[in-house]
């Protein structure tokens, strides 16, 4: 193998980090030895990415060895009677539900977009919309392949003491290879879906408390330019898994129409986004969307099937490119459910203040999580995304270094798959003495430091 | 100006070169500054440290380029623009006709050139990114009595971009061609020059331009003047005080 002819610009989903690096895509376990005595041989570091979509540089690294490993994505074996499904890391959130719904079972834990890859949401841990019922994904493993940096593959299983670095662990220590993961057993491929408005942040989390208790999925969205009394002002989104026929499973019943709202092919709405995505429009559309849901559907029930509820963000094609050509970060962050509300309510007036208004805000509420790099809380997460230009960039990290410090005060985390802003104080704040346990990990994994990113870098999870 | 994070400038130990590297890692670009002089690339590097990073670099050695540019790359960690700006114009007696100046204006003007774009160019090429900015003159314009290897030099470099410009328009790859008039440099410190531009002053308009694709003069009288000069007959050009 060689390094000439492989240079590709790689990208976060945000649009806001890029760096060139020499990209792989190997499709079995000897690739993978290839690729890191290559590196070796090199001088270069090896960077590890599934489908890039984590939002900052979580799965960039400038004149790195990459490793693609969306080739390596093969079903290995599949239990319908248990729900227990072996894959390669470079499956797809929407290769697994594809290959299971039809048998009665979903992924126990997804994102709101089906491309990840499996060893990407372990590498994050990552969480859904029932996080607070479900927790995150490494808590539904059975076991986990993970290969060392010298090429040697370690079974872990949830007891093993390694367990809690890889997952969660950014890929810095050491590549998961396979899983064996349980999946969750439905009733039919719908769910029953539940909508309220909310006027103001009592509301939010009042509304929220009482549907944590027996709703399945739970996710509200927020209008940050609302002020004052309506300031938290949103709809919530409760959901159950519905009864329903067989032919709800079917993949055809689940895929997402081509058009929106029957007419505008889906592949245009990009453009109308991008035409709309400024301060002024977004102030208007949150506002409208806020009206609408306080007439339509409010209060009622209807039933969805489990894709456009869990991949709502999928039914529009590239829409990120609307955030072109500055692109977006998203903030994320974690409170204790004591001291959330005080922390969003500050996050979102600085953000007034400023004039930085997040475009979207959507509210999820977790558990806590038993890694050692964990975001989950007994809390809430408040998830915001920014547009980013040129004359707005230093001010935009200025503000997230603010409601860091207010995240930080009450006992609050961070989530790197979202992040592009922690710097290693805050990150050596988030993770206190975990910091070292975790580096002690990646040491085993990993013991001459060849796995890096730029987001290990930044954020000094790993030493340079 | 577009903002680069990391640049190569080749020709950095002096003039234009030093100026264009200064400016970038003034607007927080990384900068790795290629030439021959050891003293001047340190002396140069200790005012911003950590953003101008030495390269020693004979352009002359074309085969070492490969490895100068590898080295160049992961010393930025990745690279967005190139700057080729080595150059050299030796006096030449008006009677004159020496092969072994003229190969050496050669040698770094365009062979130098074309071993450090190439490089440039491939890696540019793959990434679908990239700027490459080649320093001109107008000098290259047409061929004058008083340095015949140095015009052919420019003429050639200007030809080279361009095709060059051709070939990477489709992949996003923009590349630029300056022309500058007389500047104040070590390069024209023997000769009396009347409205020179100072190189700082040049390398600001440049970096204005660095990602637009095209030949640019750096005044729009030159623009206009050299339009002419292009157009005319050498019959009449020649009798010019040029
Ligand atoms: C529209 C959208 C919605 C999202 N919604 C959610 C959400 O609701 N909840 C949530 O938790 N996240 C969400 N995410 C984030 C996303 O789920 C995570 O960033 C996930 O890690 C992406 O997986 P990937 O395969 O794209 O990995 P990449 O982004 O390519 O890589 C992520 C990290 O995993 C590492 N990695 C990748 N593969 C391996 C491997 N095989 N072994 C070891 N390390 C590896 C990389 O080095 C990197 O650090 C969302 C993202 C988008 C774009
Ligand atoms: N000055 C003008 O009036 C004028 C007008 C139009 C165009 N230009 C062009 O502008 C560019 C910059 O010139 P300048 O005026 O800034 O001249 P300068 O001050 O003499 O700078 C020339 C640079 O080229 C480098 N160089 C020369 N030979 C080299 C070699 N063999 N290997 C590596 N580097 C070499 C020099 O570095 P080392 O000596 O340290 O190697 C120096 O950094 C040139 O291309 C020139 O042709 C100049």
């Amino acid at each position: 193998m060689k390094v000439e002819g492989r240079l590709a610009r790689l990208c976060g989903f945000g649009m806001t980090a890029a760096a060139d690096a020499y990209l792989f895509q190997p499709t079995c376990e000897d690739d993978l030895r290839e690729l890191l005595r290559l590196a070796r041989r090199t001088g270069r570091k090896v960077l590890l990415r599934g489908a890039g979509r984590s939002y900052g540089d979580a799965a960039i690294l400038p004149e790195a060895i990459a490793i693609g490993l969306e080739r390596l994505n093969r079903i290995l074996s599949w239990d319908p009677s248990t729900g227990l499904l072996v894959a390669e890391a470079g499956v797809t959130i929407g290769d697994l539900w594809r290959f299971t719904l039809q048998d009665g079972w979903w992924p126990p834990v997804v994102s709101g977009t089906m491309y990840p890859t499996l060893g990407g949401a372990v590498a994050m841990n990552i969480h859904g919309k029932n996080a607070f019922r479900a927790g995150t994904i490494g808590e539904h493993l059975e076991w986990l392949d993970v290969m060392d940096t010298t090429g040697v593959v370690h079974r872990l299983e949830p007891s093993a003491a390694g367990f809690r670095a890889v997952v969660g662990g950014a890929g810095l220590a050491g590549i998961i290879v396979r899983a064996a993961l349980r999946m969750k057993r439905v009733p039919s491929g719908d769910l029953r879906v539940y909508a309220q408005a909310v006027d103001n942040w009592d509301q939010q989390f009042e509304v929220f408390e009482r549907f944590a208790h027996d709703a399945d999925y739970l996710v509200s969205w927020v209008d940050c330019f609302a002020r004052g009394r309506s300031a938290g002002r949103g709809l919530i989104h409760a959901a159950w898994y519905a009864e329903g026929s067989s032919a709800t499973l079917r993949t055809e019943h689940q895929d997402l129409p081509d058009t929106v709202l029957g007419l505008v092919p889906k592949s245009v709405v990009w453009r109308v986004l991008k035409l709309l995505n400024r301060r002024s429009a977004m102030r208007l559309l949150n506002a409208t969307k806020y009206r609408l849901g306080t007439v339509i559907g409010n209060g009622k029930t209807e039933h969805q099937s489990l894709v456009a509820f869990s991949f709502l963000l999928d039914y529009v094609p590239n829409w990120r490119w609307a955030y072109l050509p500055g692109g977006f970060i998203q903030y994320q962050s974690f409170v204790p459910k004591e001291t959330a509300r005080w922390v969003f309510e500050n996050q979102i007036a600085l953000q007034q203040e400023r004039r930085l208004e997040s475009f979207l805000g959507v509210l999820k509420r977790h558990r806590p999580d038993p890694c050692l790099i964990s975001h989950g809380v007994d809390g809430f997460s408040l998830a915001l995304d920014f547009k980013v230009t040129p004359s707005n960039r230093d001010r935009l990290w200025e503000l997230a270094h603010e409601m860091n410090e207010l995240v930080l005060e009450a006992g609050g985390r961070f989530y790197l798959a979202k992040d592009s802003t922690l710097r290693p104080e805050d990150l050596r704040r988030w993770l206190g003495p975990n910091l070292e346990e975790w580096r002690l990990w990646r040491r085993r994994f990993d013991p001459d430091g060849l796995l890096v990113s730029s987001l290990g870098l930044r954020t000094g999870l790993i030493e340079p | 100006m577009k903002r680069f994070e990391k640049a190569v400038v080749v020709g950095a130990s002096s003039g234009l070169g030093r100026a264009i590297a200064l400016q970038l890692a003034q607007a927080g670009s990384t900068v790795v500054a290629v030439a021959r002089r050891e003293d001047r690339l340190r002396e140069l590097a200790e005012t911003r440290p950590g953003r101008i990073l030495p390269l020693m670099h004979d352009v002359t050695r074309t085969e070492e380029v490969p490895r100068a540019f590898e080295d160049a790359c992961r010393m930025a960690a990745g690279l967005d623009l190139i700057v080729y700006s080595a150059g050299v114009m030796p006096p030449v007696g008006p009677t004159e006709f020496d092969t072994a100046k003229d190969l050496r204006i050669f040698a770094v003007n365009v062979l130098g050139a074309m071993a450090w774009l190439n490089q440039a160019a491939e890696r540019f090429q793959q990434a679908g990114h990239g700027a490459i900015v080649g320093i001109g003159s107008v000098a290259g314009d047409r061929g004058r009595r008083g340095q015949p290897a140095y015009n052919a030099s420019k003429a050639a470099l200007h030809a080279y971009l361009e095709a060059l410009r051709n070939r990477l328009h489709a992949r996003g790859v923009s590349v630029a061609t300056f022309k500058p008039g007389p500047m104040r440099t070590e390069m024209t410190a023997h000769l009396s020059l009347r409205n020179a531009m100072d190189p700082e002053v040049a390398a600001a308009k440049i970096l204005e331009k660095a990602h637009v694709s095209g030949e640019h003069y750096l005044s729009l009288g030159h623009r206009l003047a050299f339009a002419v000069l292009r157009n005319l007959p050498s019959s009449v050009f020649r009798r010019l005080p040029v």
